[in-house]
């Protein structure tokens, strides 16, 4: 059949069973996403004969005389649909996955759609940014007196080229323009017109560049640069880890357990084997023996070695008991249903308290200490009981005590592009992985640990990452793609589909937390109790790491003479739990910060009085006890103060937003800390060179998932180097660039990886300085770097020069060569403060969050667009797990909603805006004073949530999320 | 999805091409056949090919044809502003016969509405998937059913030896995602009968969050004869329909809505909060159908007054048509004046 796609007449033959997006990919059109392969979340939107449809759930068999328009077709080629521009200037994405389908929904609205605009929005989910700024693309563009009509486009018409003044910022970085802070509207809208702050975040940023600078530079530290990729994304041309198809991949797909644990008596192949196009089945007997475990740490023994490729034993429901390796994806899946498995069913646990219950089934009866799992008799993998003082002498004394039990669910990371790798053997034999990964060092030192192969053999490699949000920092397809390329010396491929996301990769920990909190008649808190469950389920990755951080910031935000800390992580047979934006603290801040405003209803205390009362001080010891624990911490600055005082002003001055009659309205908030690293080292060693037509050369470790990294790393080379954007090339997220890098995680992007570069930046500067000044035959002192070469008095010492007479020692194959590293040996405090207006309906449990407020001690901001995109990100992700998002599982241990209409992902409707503030600091850890901001935001929102039902309701909710029903049910119980 | 155990694709266009051999299934819009594996099927049997009519208006009320899309339905009842709705209706979306004027006596066609949005389904699948699909894959949240529900729909089923069939649509769904056709039986159409069309009708849903995949959708509706409908969907496993001789008390519809059996547990709602938040839906669907009829019957007063030239002093006093004492503020019931067919008297 014969169709249309952007205008090129294609010939093509689809498959009776195959849906319109994999026929565009299938074409080459990789600016189609797949997210969830099931027409709930947009990623594969186009337009089908000028309408838009969801291109995965489109029956290929009726494309005949079809005319299809793809986010690149959308406007004429070299230029942006002017949706596309404003997304593009505006930081309407930052992952960017869902960015090309979010355009072509959004190239089609009309200006009477912006009444409507949530409910059009809502078949388009985006992750990372909180829709904020998507909303205000799509408005600017549909309220602006440039466009003239709108709608779809028409089949075979393009739309016309947008004005003159778009098109020439088409061209990404040669002709960007940064929303200067404190300049414009987005800078207002950064700290809110008239807030405490709000001038001097701007003066601030604005003024954090170098003296003497030229306008070249103005992409520099402090201002919102746009990102290098913008353009490419909103179009969908940057590649993302399966936009680039290898040459003759294999697919490989995996068949998972039925049952929550059960012993693998048998697998028989061979009718597997002998489907057409099947060329290997994989199962433990083909596995290496050696444990791992999925989570990646810069050292691999702070996760339990509790874990196979392939297992002769499985633990959780849809656990792989087999890959298939096969020529086409239906000979795979042919083949997955063609594996006959016989199990001895054994029995299980669900739940954590009955698993460490004496006789409980065990999961991991033969680990040991050694293994790193605490007492495997008892399903415990870790355990921590630590405090300092008498806490139940002092509760017993307090003149006030409140505690409580809050529980929280699984969340899964609803990344828009799932977990996904494909590997093959490079010229030299080498094995090359491509992954959606955070951490493709520690992925490429684990497969060599686990398959026996040498470093300089493995190269693990990314591209822009859609979405991570903590899941990426394990390993859960390079494995089996490794073990398939090694077996069959063909390309393999493994992509999870959307259900595999929910059944086989990690959620966040659900816990229990039970809070007691002691005070004195002035509100001093005398004494905190802390007893936490943790749920790993049915393997240790990230068990204890994120119980040991769950309980950190939370509990040492605030002065406490006593303190009783008590946790445990257990095994169960449920879906593994693992890493996740904020690592633990959100849930415990959820206990604490509930429990202080019971403390603070308790006292008739104001909730931020009470929090001021309490708070560290900065030079406080975090430790009171002189516990050598977290001795790395240091008060790099501190903002919490700042933090309480904007949020509490914002609070007061309300927004306006009224609640529907009849609803009870209440306010509430919470407060969070969180250390600028992670401990016990992150690494990152960077380089920068400078190649002789002046172009610069940035080698780095870390990945870009949306963080923004990639665009604060190019702005460091522009301040430190005079560089314009056009000069700076990145090299990034590949164990080829550099010699480590500990990842993408634990909010590093910037305190990691860009103090590091920052440092390679400066002596870069500084050996351009010292060669030029010898080859002018000056004093280095008075050399100074322009945009054309080094000035030296009178002369500009050309950057070929330059590089030509470098000394070998600092010369590489791309030019004159600095390095620059990061250790992690010492970590600054960053602070959040979430303030909350919510209405609700008791009738029906409705929660309706009226205004949505977050301050952030952030340090200085590198970019503060992209700060204020992680706050908004954060918050929709906290408002998510607040109030929608629950991962369910039925008594057979069976995920029940492993898809996104039974998952509840916030759509647009279902985040406000947030006001968002900045506390005036500057850091003495982070590079040019900035602190991390990327996890935090997350961790303050659901206990404000919480806190402001409570007060509304007179009756407060203990079970997270808060979701209509258990809302209901706390407003029937009054 | 790709859906790689099918190997056949094959369009019906006569009768005789809808005998299913072993393995195939039939396709109409396909959006929930593509958006899951589906193991069992071999080949699809697209059923779009079969040339139905979406919408026809005849006598006996509105027949929609099964493969109707979800946008066709909402721009027909939208009217004239279809056109400007879709401007784009080219291609595959282009009409060749002009949808008929929805007769305007038929005011419950504004439930298509609020049906469509109640769907978890976005605009953009709209545009592909059918009335007749929702229906049959009769899903307890497929708010298709509840707008067919709502409103007396009948289901007109062709069954493989070439009979039809017909039985009320809240008899269809035999399941959370199961309907009562035997293999090989294909719905066709759906039938309206056209007093409730004439009906004063209302819908409401909710779900976990604000546009998400309905927990409860309730309607209700009076017919000019004062009767009153009301419908449960999404919240009970199947619809669940309430008729009362007139619009009931709050204390009533409660107590019957409260008793219905058929609420359950899922992601989408536990029992007893959809069990409540029925009760609460239908009551607010009860206390604007109230309100609507007093204002009818207000508008309708003033109306003939002033037809026959006499100017209306004041506002009908509500409770001088009020025939049920138990709720003296009910504006209007079984005894007010029936609306005309020629809606003078919509408001």
């Amino acid at each position: 059949m014969r169709l249309e796609i952007n205008g090129v007449p294609t010939e093509v033959d689809p498959a009776p069973g195959q849906v319109l997006r994999t026929l565009l990919r299938e074409q080459g059109r990789m600016d189609v996403k797949r997210g969830c392969d099931a027409g709930d979340c947009g990623a594969c939107s186009v337009l089908l004969d000028g309408r838009p449809v969801h291109s995965c759930i489109i029956p290929a068999q009726r494309l005949d005389g079809a005319s299809v328009t793809t986010a690149a077709g959308l406007a004429p080629e070299g230029e942006l649909h002017p949706v596309q521009q404003a997304l593009a200037d505006g930081f309407g994405f930052q992952c960017g996955y869902c960015t090309p389908g979010m355009s072509v929904t959004a190239s089609t609205l009309c200006e009477h759609d912006l009444d409507d605009l949530d409910r059009k929005l809502k078949g388009n989910l985006c992750r990372c940014t909180g829709y904020r700024p998507i909303r205000e693309a799509i408005r600017s563009t549909l309220t602006s007196a440039s466009t003239s009509g709108c709608g779809p486009t028409n089949a075979g018409a393009p739309r016309p080229a947008p004005p003159a003044s778009g098109a020439d910022r088409t061209d990404s970085a040669a002709s960007t323009t940064p929303i200067a802070a404190g300049s414009d509207r987005s800078a207002d809208e950064v700290t809110g017109a008239g807030a405490r702050g709000a001038a001097e975040v701007g003066a601030g940023a604005g003024g954090a560049a170098p003296a003497g600078l030229s306008p070249s530079t103005s992409h520099g530290v402090g201002t919102s640069a746009r990102p290098e990729a913008a353009t490419r994304i909103v179009q969908g041309l940057e590649p993302f880890a399966f936009d680039e198809p290898v040459p003759g991949a294999l697919f490989l797909r995996v068949l998972g357990s039925p049952h929550p644990h059960a012993r693998i008596l048998s697998i028989d192949t061979s009718d597997a084997l002998a489907i057409e196009g099947v060329v290997d089945v994989l199962t433990h007997e083909h596995a290496p023996a050696t444990r791992f475990s999925t989570a990646r740490h810069e050292h691999r023994t702070d996760d339990p070695d509790d874990t196979r490729v392939l297992d002769d034993t499985v633990r959780f429901v849809g656990q792989r008991v087999a890959a298939v390796v096969a020529e086409t994806v239906a000979a795979a899946e042919a083949a997955l249903r063609a594996i006959r498995v016989e199990y001895e069913v054994l029995p299980s646990v669900l739940d954590p308290e009955a698993a460490r219950a004496p006789g409980a089934p065990l999961l991991h009866p033969l680990r040991t200490p050694d293994d790193r799992v605490a007492e495997a008799g008892r399903n415990v993998v870790a355990a921590l009981h630590d405090g300092h003082g008498d806490a139940a002498a002092a509760l017993a004394a307090s003149h006030a005590t409140v505690s409580g039990t809050w529980r929280t669910s699984r969340v899964t990371h609803a990344q828009l592009e799932t977990h996904g790798s494909v590997g093959w053997l490079d010229e030299a034999g080498r094995l090359v992985i491509r992954s959606s990964t955070q951490v493709p060092f520690l992925t490429r030192d684990e497969l060599c640990h686990v398959f026996g192969l040498e470093r300089e053999n493995v190269r693990v490699t990314a591209n822009r990452i859609g979405g991570g949000f903590g899941g990426k920092q394990e390993i859960f397809t390079e494995d089996l793609v490794t073990l398939a390329v090694l077996r069959t010396g063909r390309p393999v491929a493994y992509e999870f589909s959307r259900t595999e996301q929910f059944q086989r990769a990690s959620v966040r920990h659900p816990m229990r937390i039970s809070v007691e909190l002691g005070a004195d008649a002035q509100g001093r808190l005398t004494a905190m109790r802390v007893d936490l469950l943790s749920d790993t389920g049915a393997y240790g990755n990230h068990a204890i790491g994120v119980m040991f951080h769950s309980l950190a910031e939370s509990t040492t935000i605030y002065r406490v003479p006593a303190k009783r800390l008590d946790a445990e992580a257990v095994y169960t047979n449920n879906v593994p739990s693992g890493a996740f934006r904020g690592y633990g603290l959100g849930q415990v801040i959820l206990g604490v910060e509930s429990a202080m405003d019971l403390l603070a209803e308790r006292l008739g205390i104001d909730p931020f009085e009470l929090r001021r009362i309490n708070m560290v001080r900065e030079g406080d010891p975090l430790h009171p006890d002189a516990d050598k624990y977290e001795e790395d911490l240091v008060w790099g600055s501190y903002g919490l103060d700042q933090c309480l005082d904007l949020a509490e002003s914002a609070l007061r001055r309300g927004n306006g937003v009224e609640a529907p009659s009849g609803w009870a309205v209440g306010e509430g908030m919470a407060a969070s800390m969180i250390a600028t690293m992670a401990p016990r080292g992150h690494i990152a060693r960077t380089s920068v060179s400078l190649r002789p037509d002046g172009r610069l050369l940035l080698r780095v470790g870390t990945a870009e998932f949306g963080n923004g990294t990639s665009t604060v790393l190019r702005q460091i080379a522009a301040t430190d180097l005079l560089a314009a954007p056009e000069r700076i090339e990145l090299w990034s997220a590949d164990t080829d660039a550099v010699e480590h890098d500990t990842g993408a995680f634990a909010s590093a992007g910037i305190t990691v990886a860009g103090k590091a570069l920052h440092a390679a930046c400066l002596s870069l500067a500084e050996r351009m300085r010292t060669i030029a000044a010898g080859l002018a035959g000056a004093d280095a002192a008075s050399a100074r770097l322009t945009a054309d070469g080094v000035l030296v008095g009178e002369r500009v010492v050309g950057f070929a020069e330059i590089v030509a007479a470098a000394p070998p020692e600092q010369l590489d194959d791309a030019g004159l060569t600095a390095d620059g590293s990061e250790l992690g040996d010492i970590r600054s405090l960053a602070f959040n403060v979430h303030a909350v207006r919510v209405a609700v309906d008791p009738e029906t449990g409705t929660v309706r969050v009226l205004q949505s407020i977050q301050s952030a001690d952030a340090g200085f901001l590198m970019n503060p667009a992209q700060v204020r995109g992680q706050v908004e990100g954060g918050t929709a992700q906290g408002i998510g797990s607040a109030l929608y998002e629950e991962v369910l599982i039925d008594d057979g241990g069976r995920v029940q909603n492993p898809v996104f209409r039974t998952y509840r992902v916030p759509q647009s409707a279902d985040v406000p805006d947030t006001e968002v503030y900045f506390a005036e600091t500057d850091d003495s850890v982070g590079p040019f004073g900035a602190k991390s901001m990327s996890e935090s935001p997350y961790n303050p929102v659901a206990p404000a949530i919480g806190n402001a039902i409570a007060r509304a309701l007179g009756a407060r909710p203990y079970h997270q999320p808060f979701t209509r029903e258990r809302v209901w049910r706390v407003a029937q119980s009054r | 999805m790709d859906i790689t155990t099918v190997t056949s694709f094959r369009a019906a266009r006569s009768r005789a091409d809808l005998a299913l051999a072993p393995g195939e299934a039939f396709m109409a819009g396909g959006t929930w056949l593509l958006s899951e594996p589906q193991p069992s099927t071999t080949g699809f049997v697209d059923l779009t090919a079969m040339g139905w009519p979406d919408i026809e208006v005849v006598d006996a009320g509105l027949r929609i044809g099964a493969t109707c899309t979800i946008a066709t339905l909402l721009d027909w009842a939208r009217g004239a502003a279809a056109a400007s709705a879709h401007p784009a209706a080219t291609g595959r979306w282009a009409r060749a016969d002009a949808l008929p004027p929805v007769p305007e006596a038929w005011r419950a066609v504004a439930l298509v509405e609020p049906a469509a949005n109640a769907l978890l389904a976005s605009f953009k699948i709209w545009s592909t998937a059918t009335v007749g699909g929702n229906l049959c894959q009769s899903f307890a949240a497929g708010s298709m059913i509840s707008l067919a529900v709502a409103l007396d729909g009948v289901a007109v089923v062709w069954q493989p030896d070439g009979a039809e069939r017909r039985m009320p649509v809240a008899e269809l769904p035999a399941g959370n995602g199961a309907n009562a056709l035997a293999r090989g039986e294909v719905l066709r159409a759906i039938e309206i009968p056209a007093h409730a069309l004439r009906s004063e009708a209302r819908l409401q849903k909710i779900a976990l969050a604000e546009l998400g995949r309905s927990g409860a959708v309730i309607t209700g509706r009076v017919d000019e004869d004062g009767a009153a409908t009301f419908g449960v969907t999404a919240a009970t496993i199947t619809p669940r329909v309430l008729r009362f001789a007139a619009l009931p008390s709050t204390e009533e519809l409660r107590e019957r809505v409260e008793g219905l059996d058929g609420y359950y547990s899922d992601p989408l709602g536990a029992e007893d909060w959809r069990r409540g938040v029925s009760a609460v839906l239908a009551e607010r669907i009860r206390s604007q159908l109230q309100e609507s009829i007093a204002g009818r019957a207000d508008a309708a007063a003033a109306g003939d007054a002033a037809t026959t030239g006499v100017a209306a002093a004041s506002p009908v006093d509500p409770s001088a048509v009020s025939a049920r004492p138990a709720v003296p503020s009910d504006g209007a019931d079984a005894a007010s004046p029936a609306p005309s067919d020629d809606g003078s008297a919509r408001a």
